[in-house]
């Protein structure tokens, strides 16, 4: 199918990143196929063909490469797009370290599947939020929209020279990355405005030459992590910047780090990240008809994870919920972790849960959130609620008989 | 930050040391770890026991010790001479052990 | 093809590119690496994987490579420099041009698959392997490039084995498989001919190959002064060959009447000195199948 330049397409969440990639005007592609991101390198390699993306596509024989390849690309001072999933982010997780430390604004997709075993090409957000320590800007997006400002809004963040971090927009496997939504596409003029072309001291060049990725002795080694982490602290105002000024452009604002939903009065506060928002989002509406003070918070990005913001929007909140599409086996879901670890660091004592559910491609319906606002509003009036509590399993868990 | 090109030998064959001084601020440093290709802060000789000595007198100019050296000490200097960038020698012998004309003795090296 | 002009010690480019490294003393990797730049020359690009030359060669702030260089994973040599030549083609960079420097086991062990991969898209790139026939960064381990008899940490010499136990993997054909344009195998001890080959390769738009094999005075057990002369030897007494491959057929650039003594080059080296004559025997019978076999095949 070709994507053309028309103003408003119906695409799958895979061809938005696709148009949104074209938009950004990468030189080089190095990708390999993963399912369910292959539409995305489906849909960039015609557009290489047929001219519309004027970029080099490069067939790597593995995600390691492909990340590989797109840093090499990135230490000469060009601009690289790479996308995975899965196992196939995993067997690049060598690589994600490698250049985040090296600082090259590498910006890449990545749909969230589950991970093996047992095997399943469904959505999870287990491989992301596992590698959540290597040093890379992790987004996650809600809808095919999203995912396409994203694209174009990740390479300005990530090239900032205050940044100069790789960038990871993360979707939902399948549940995004298959659904078909109408989306509005920017004009490439408007892009090349608000995206200027990439410049870096961090490269290798013919007139000032560079020898990059050195070693450091513990006499230096520190120091070059203290930057890693501050350049990371310092993408929190140059990501809102960024989402403002793309709002300004294009007319579309997504609220910086964090989108807050009915959360001005709400005493049982949700917080989500990536699709599962959007269902959210109308099981709020629906509580709130019914009187209940109920609200939402939309994570957009957990690094560098937005404490002061969501500590702030979670305000008065009695209890908080998180939805975690995954768990570190034998504790809690990570982004649980990171909320606490956030709200003990505040004056805030809310009730906290934790709502483990969606694994593996589960589906999460709405009922199954209307039961997560009712444990919460359970423990706020006292009943013992499991502070980690897997949900929608579809056989019995007790020991008992 | 000075360039590759101004850290070069006279003749801009071979790269000097640099005095490199301690970083007091952490703006001091490269963004991430890259710097100027050639840059060095040490030099090598404390590593040599024994010193590579050329006797002109029967030197051929063949050039082979030139050729051979691993890290690249001995120089070509005028019409027909090699001479050796003592900082960077680490005195491992190849040339005197490849010279077709023993032309190089390797000799105790007396630096403090 | 181009008539090339024939790289001698009088008109090779006197600037060294590889300088002040932390390379043991009579390092034969480290003059594998200076005299390839030396050919290629300041728009070289070295993309080096974990091993002794890049271990070496740029410790912060000693940067001992005055050419644009960098240090990928262990596994993603190839694949590196494959971005790193695709980015300089995007940006129109003319006179660049993208050489890796990989050891033994971060080429036909760990980085066989992206070299692999880097092949098969024909990148732009120069892969050197510089086999000097274990994991010498590690502290002496066998890789699939150690040879027959050799003594490794990792194979160590006692009762029960005497040093490794398998023989040396043919990477040279197997990189050749790929049907590369251009491929061949050198040593340090025949320099000449090793930089020409280089200057050859070059000339050749595309992926092209030269494994040279280079001395190791620590790893091997002998001295520093005889790291250009053992790799002579090496050649000579037939345990390794001088070979080109393009246009789909390779060819023995040197094919010696005689072959000089296995068990000289063998004594003369701590990593074989458990060996018994009869170890020696089989060696010797391994080099003579190995011979017939190109002999027959690559003429």
């Amino acid at each position: 199918m070709k994507l053309d330049n028309s103003k408003k397409l119906f695409v799958s969440g895979d061809e938005a990143v696709a148009l949104g990639v074209r938009l950004a005007r990468p030189h080089v592609i190095s990708a390999y196929p993963i399912t369910p991101q292959t539409i995305v390198v489906e849909r960039l390699s015609e557009m290489t063909e047929d001219k519309s993306l004027d970029a080099d596509f490069m067939h790597v024989e593995s995600e390691h490469s492909a990340l590989s390849a797109a840093m090499g690309v990135s230490a000469v001072g060009a601009r690289a797009f790479t996308a995975t999933s899965s196992q196939g982010l995993l067997y690049m997780a060598e690589v994600l370290s490698y250049c985040s430390g090296g600082r090259y604004p590498v910006v890449m997709m990545n749909a969230n599947r589950a991970l093996a075993l047992p095997w399943s090409i469904f959505g999870d957000q287990s491989d992301s939020l596992l590698l959540l320590g290597s040093g890379w800007i992790q987004c996650y997006v809600e809808d095919a929209q999203e995912a396409l400002d994203m694209m174009i809004q990740a390479y300005k963040i990530a090239e900032h020279p205050r940044v100069l971090t790789p960038f990871m927009v993360n979707l939902d496997g399948f549940i995004l990355t298959h659904t078909y939504e109408l989306v509005d596409v920017p004009l490439q003029s408007e892009v090349d405005e608000f995206l200027p072309p990439f410049t870096t001291p961090n490269k290798m060049s013919l007139e000032n030459p560079m020898n990059l990725g050195f070693s450091s002795t513990p006499a230096d080694n520190l120091e070059f992590k203290y930057q890693q982490h501050k350049a990371m602290l310092d993408s929190l105002p140059v990501i809102e910047e960024v989402d403002a000024e793309f709002g300004d452009k294009f007319g579309r604002y997504y609220g910086g780090v964090l989108e807050s939903y009915q959360t001005d009065d709400a005493e049982l506060v949700m917080i989500t990240v990536g699709t599962i928002t959007g269902t959210t989002r109308v099981v709020v509406d629906k509580l709130r008809d019914a009187g209940k003070k109920v609200g939402l918070i939309k994570l957009r990005y957990l690094r560098p994870m937005p404490e002061e913001a969501l500590v702030e929007a979670i305000a008065d909140a009695k209890a908080v919920g998180v939805i975690d599409k995954d768990i570190s086996f034998g504790h809690e879901g990570t982004i649980f972790t990171n909320v606490n670890s956030a709200l003990s660091k505040s004056n805030l004592n809310p009730k906290k849960h934790n709502f483990i559910c969606g694994m593996g491609g589960r589906n999460i319906s709405k009922n199954d959130i209307i039961e997560m606002y009712q444990l919460l509003e359970d423990s706020v009036n006292g009943k013992d609620i499991p502070a980690v509590k897997f949900i929608n399993l579809n056989t019995c868990i007790s020991e008992k008989e | 930050m000075k360039k590759t090109k101004d850290m070069l030998s006279q003749d801009g064959n071979r790269p000097v040391q640099q005095e490199f001084p301690k970083r007091n601020h952490i703006s001091e440093y490269p963004t991430g770890p890259g710097f100027t290709a050639g840059h060095l802060a040490e030099i090598n000789a404390g590593w040599r026991v024994f010193k590579p000595v050329i006797d002109l007198e029967k030197c051929i100019a063949c050039y082979k010790c030139y050729m051979v050296c691993p890290d690249g000490v001995i120089f070509k200097q005028g019409e027909k001479e090699v001479a050796v960038d003592y900082d960077y020698c680490k005195g491992c012998g190849v040339c005197a052990h490849e010279c077709p004309v023993k032309a190089i003795t390797m000799i105790k090296d007396e630096r403090d | 093809m181009q008539n090339l002009q024939k790289i001698t010690p009088r008109n090779i480019d006197q600037k060294e590119y590889f300088y002040g490294h932390k390379a043991c003393a009579g390092c034969g990797c480290a003059l594998a690496v200076r005299l390839a730049l030396k050919v290629i020359g300041e728009g070289a690009f070295s993309i080096l994987p974990a091993g002794c030359m890049s271990a070496v060669g740029f410790i912060y702030p000693q940067m001992a490579f005055v050419n644009n260089s960098m240090i990928s994973t262990f596994p993603g040599a190839a694949s590196l420099a494959s971005g790193v030549a695709a980015g300089n083609k995007a940006l129109k960079r003319e006179g660049s041009k993208t050489v890796v420097f990989a050891g033994d086991g971060g080429t036909a062990d760990i980085g066989i698959q992206a070299l692999s991969g880097m092949i098969d898209r024909d990148d732009d790139v120069l892969y050197i392997c510089y086999d000097n026939e274990a994991y010498m960064n590690t502290g002496i381990q066998k890789s699939g490039l150690t040879p027959f008899g050799a003594k490794t940490t990792t194979t160590p010499a006692g009762e029960n084995l005497r040093g490794t136990q398998t023989a040396k993997k043919q990477l040279f054909e197997i990189i050749a498989a790929h049907n590369i344009k251009y491929a061949a195998t050198a040593s340090i001890g025949y320099y000449q001919d090793y930089i020409n080959k280089v200057q050859k390769a070059i000339s050749i738009k595309g992926a092209t190959f030269i494994h040279v094999a280079a001395s190791c005075p620590t790893g091997w057990g002998t001295p520093t002064e005889t790291s250009v002369e053992i790799m002579k030897e090496a050649v000579d007494c037939g345990l390794w060959f001088l070979a080109e491959y393009e246009n789909h057929k390779f060819t023995l650039n040197k094919d010696p009447k005689a072959f000089g003594s296995i068990a000289d080059y063998i004594k003369a080296q701590g990593r074989f000195k458990h060996l018994t004559d009869d170890d020696i025997v089989s060696i010797e019978k391994s080099r003579d199948e190995l011979w017939e076999r190109m002999r027959k095949n690559w003429k």
